[in-house]
């Protein structure tokens, strides 16, 4: 019979098993697995010459700014816990990139330098942690940003749901660029870059608890190229969301709040694939707080608008991309939603998780 | 109550003693059980309730209440 | 997609509008008594563009705020139990008992799960041969044949940890109770769409007879919803009190023969309570003894439950028409989806979280 005092905590390997193809606790104990896994999973995805050079911090020159002011730095940080790892469309890895370059971006930063953090279920196989680690390697080459420091733990089996992922990125402010969710003014025209919905949806069926099927695919995607092209139009782009959980509603309503003025949007402009508004009819969800992970919402003096949405249609990310209402003077009424027969509903935050209905 | 939503059936079979089918819902397909409605066919439209076939959509009256709602608004577009 | 897109045209909606104030001359109650078709006239603002000698009262039509707080308690008992597996439709999670509600038993560690369909409730009993799983089989006539299906299959699959906790209720008798109240002020009726593609609307004609009210089977998409009230104005205004069927597209008279043969097999008729309304005579229903071995209520034999409702709570008044949600003291401020007091607030389709979310500043 075990005896109920012993405890596994100070355990350590005592002989050298190859453990190739699954992620043990000696993983994440700092010594030669962990140094082997770095050399092996990690590295040949993220090498470069910051990373190479192996210190326990990445160092970086930031470049001279334009007017010789300080480089304005920013920097997001964001932990990554989606099951399933794969889904249609992305897995865990893309997830963790394309989120962190997004966030980044979405104050006008060209992101640039990236950290990973790594918590490994103890049983995960490295043939899942490897194919994680080429897609987030995949999505750093598209987005053009460089992983320049990373960490990896492992914890017992059953804490971690295989693998869960932080990242911290950081990006450089171009100088004349002041994008917050502080500066819609009334006026403004509010545009968002495609389709909502489709990352929720995807993820949804690739869980697999409501037992439905659908060709949707999630949008996740790097952003960067996107917001760059538009600030090639203009720098004076105001605001920059990207609508990831709780919605378009939700962005919306945090974006009203903390620039305390009114939105409001109309119905028949808000883009959404017909497989995502089926599956939300289906389910009784509202499409406008579906998560998404490859869209943005952008808002613009209106006489920057036309332009503005010319060049995000002519980017691959924007090209759904559409103007789908404005700002008002009434910070009172939050958001609200002009429908085809004219009628106006209040657009809420979404309230709690979001689910399946009877009634 | 009650969100019932309309689909096509896609495919019909037996499964665990029960009549299911495939329902495409518009690019979303989902399983659903037909032992409510057992003279379906493949291609009918049916109204699905939390995974069971209410019964399937007459086809002629729903086009009888367009025609009739058509009539409506021809008379308003008079007014 | 096809049967929804039609029935949601704007040109239509505006012509219906339109006749809706060509026919009418003087002021009207209609109640709707359907979670769902309370949802479609807040989200689509129908409300707004309605004339405004049509009052709309929205009546006990969502399943989730009626269940009994007995019942909610009950559930939350069960599920707080070890070695159970608690499955429920995706609404009731949210649902306050005396106690919290079933997403802070689930934040406990216990394993609640939502389901779409019963029949996945009975995959999940299958799957755990040494759990005990039990189903929150909810609802109006629309579900009783997904509620009874799964009983069914269970019995069928000689499954013996699986269970139902019971908590069904019927439309024409919640109709008749509010007909025969001294308060009512309701006029005409729009019939829920769905039930009658279950029950047929045969049972109507007594009532309509009786009370002298207009009843007219409406579905939910904004066409459907104004068409069943511009034929319940058209006979208001005629005086005539007729049961007219506006859903022949799934709705004929005698309703779905196999699914009212399966209800007759796995319940029969009880009275039930409704939260925030009281007891209703024969407005439920239980199942039948035979199937004793399916009842959660009898497998777990749960006592000692004392409902606790918050006193500041008037979903009951709001269920029967008779006040709406912002004359509510509470409504918006103590009570919010995020806090709800009620069942009304908590979901989706109830008239509370329906102006709430939809219609509560403009």
């Amino acid at each position: 019979m075990t005896d109920p005092m012993i405890s596994f905590e100070g355990a350590t390997c005592p002989l050298p098993f190859n453990h190739n193809d699954l992620i043990v606790l000696g993983h994440g104990s700092g010594g030669r697995m962990s140094f082997d896994l770095i050399r092996k999973v990690f590295l040949p995805s993220f090498a470069n010459p910051i990373l190479n050079t192996g210190d326990d911090a990445g160092l970086i020159s930031l470049p001279q700014s334009e007017n010789n002011l300080n480089p304005r730095i920013a920097i997001s940080t964001d932990s990554h816990v989606v099951t399933p790892l794969f889904f249609p469309g992305g897995d865990i890895g893309r997830l963790a990139i394309c989120g962190t370059v997004n966030d980044v971006c979405m104050l006008g930063a060209n992101p640039l330098w990236m950290t990973v953090g790594f918590i490994l279920e103890e049983g995960l196989k490295v043939d899942i942690l490897y194919k994680v680690v080429e897609s987030m390697h995949a999505a750093a080459v598209e987005a053009n940003i460089q992983v320049i420091a990373g960490d990896t733990k492992v914890v017992q089996n059953g804490k971690a749901d295989g693998l869960y992922i932080n990242t911290t990125g950081f990006g450089i402010v171009p100088s004349g660029v002041n994008i917050s969710g502080t500066r819609a003014k009334p006026g403004d025209s509010v545009i968002v870059s495609g389709t909502i919905g489709d990352h929720g949806i995807s993820v949804l069926a690739a869980r697999g608890e409501l037992n439905f099927e659908t060709e949707i695919i999630s949008d996740v995607a790097p952003l960067n190229g996107l917001v760059a092209a538009m600030l090639d139009v203009t720098k004076d782009l105001h605001v920059l969301r990207d609508p990831t959980r709780g919605g378009l509603a939700t962005s919306l309503n945090e974006i009203a709040i903390q620039s305390e003025v009114g939105i409001i949007i109309h119905e028949e402009n808000i883009p959404v694939k017909p497989a995502v508004k089926a599956a939300c009819e289906m389910l009784g969800f509202d499409p406008l707080y579906v998560a998404n992970e490859g869209k943005l919402i952008v808002i613009v003096e209106k006489y920057n608008a036309e332009s503005v949405l010319a060049a995000m249609k002519k980017h691959p990310l924007g090209k759904d991309a559409v103007i789908i209402g404005s700002i008002t003077d009434k910070p009172e009424i939050l958001v609200t939603m002009k429908s085809t027969y004219g009628t106006t509903r209040i657009i809420d935050m979404l309230s709690g998780e979001m689910l399946p209905r009877i009634c | 109550m009650c969100l019932a939503v309309p689909g096509k059936i896609t495919d019909i079979y037996v499964s665990n003693g029960l009549l299911m089918g495939k329902i495409d819902f518009g690019g979303v397909v989902r399983e659903a059980c037909l032992t409510y409605v057992p003279e379906a066919k493949l291609g009918d439209y049916t109204i699905i309730h939390v995974g069971f076939a209410l019964n399937l959509i007459d086809e002629k009256e729903a086009f009888e209440t367009l025609a009739l709602l058509d009539e409506i608004s021809k008379q308003d577009l008079l007014e | 997609m096809r049967y929804l897109d039609e029935y949601r045209d704007s040109k239509l909606v505006l012509h219906l509008v339109n006749e809706i104030k060509r026919s009418i001359s003087q002021n009207w109650v209609i109640m709707e008594i359907c979670g769902g078709q309370t949802h479609s006239i807040m989200k689509y603002g129908l409300d707004q563009i309605l004339p405004e000698e049509i009052e709309l009262v929205h009546g006990p039509g969502c399943p989730v705020c009626v269940t009994s707080l007995e019942m909610i308690d009950k559930a939350h008992a069960v599920a707080s139990m070890p070695e159970v597996i608690f499955t429920s439709y995706g609404d009731m999670l949210r649902v306050p008992g005396s106690h919290g509600d079933l997403f802070s038993i689930k934040a406990s560690g216990k394993d609640i799960r939502v389901v779409y369909s019963s029949l996945d409730a009975v995959n999940i009993a299958q799957a755990n041969p040494d759990k005990q799983v039990v189903f929150f089989a909810i609802g109006f006539e629309t579900t009783a044949p997904a509620n009874a299906m799964s009983v069914l299959q269970a019995q069928q699959l000689g499954l013996k940890n699986f269970s139902i906790l019971t908590s069904q209720v019927r439309v024409p008798p919640a109709m008749k109770a509010i007909l025969a109240s001294s308060n009512n002020r309701v006029q005409g009726f729009l019939a829920a769409g769905h039930v009658c593609t279950v029950m047929g609307f045969w049972e109507y004609f007594p009532i309509s007879n009786k009370y002298k009210v207009p009843i007219v089977v409406t579905g939910f998409e904004p066409v459907d919803i104004l068409q069943g009230i511009l034929l319940v104005i058209c006979e208001l205004e005629h005086k005539t009190h007729q049961v007219i069927n506006a859903y022949s597209r799934v709705v004929n008279f005698e309703g779905n023969k196999p699914a009212q043969k399966i209800i007759e097999q796995v319940f029969t008729e009880c009275d039930q309570k409704w939260r925030g309304i009281g007891k209703i005579a024969k407005s439920g229903w239980k199942l039948k003894s035979e199937f004793k071995d399916y009842d959660a209520e009898v497998r777990f034999q749960i006592h000692g439950i004392q409902p606790i409702e918050s006193p500041l709570c008037l979903s009951g008044q709001i269920l029967q028409g008779m006040i709406k949600p912002i004359e509510c003291p509470v409504f918006a401020n103590q009570c919010t989806p995020e806090h709800p007091l009620g069942a009304t607030m908590v979901s989706s389709e109830g008239t509370c979280a329906a102006y709430y979310r939809y219609g509560r500043s403009l």
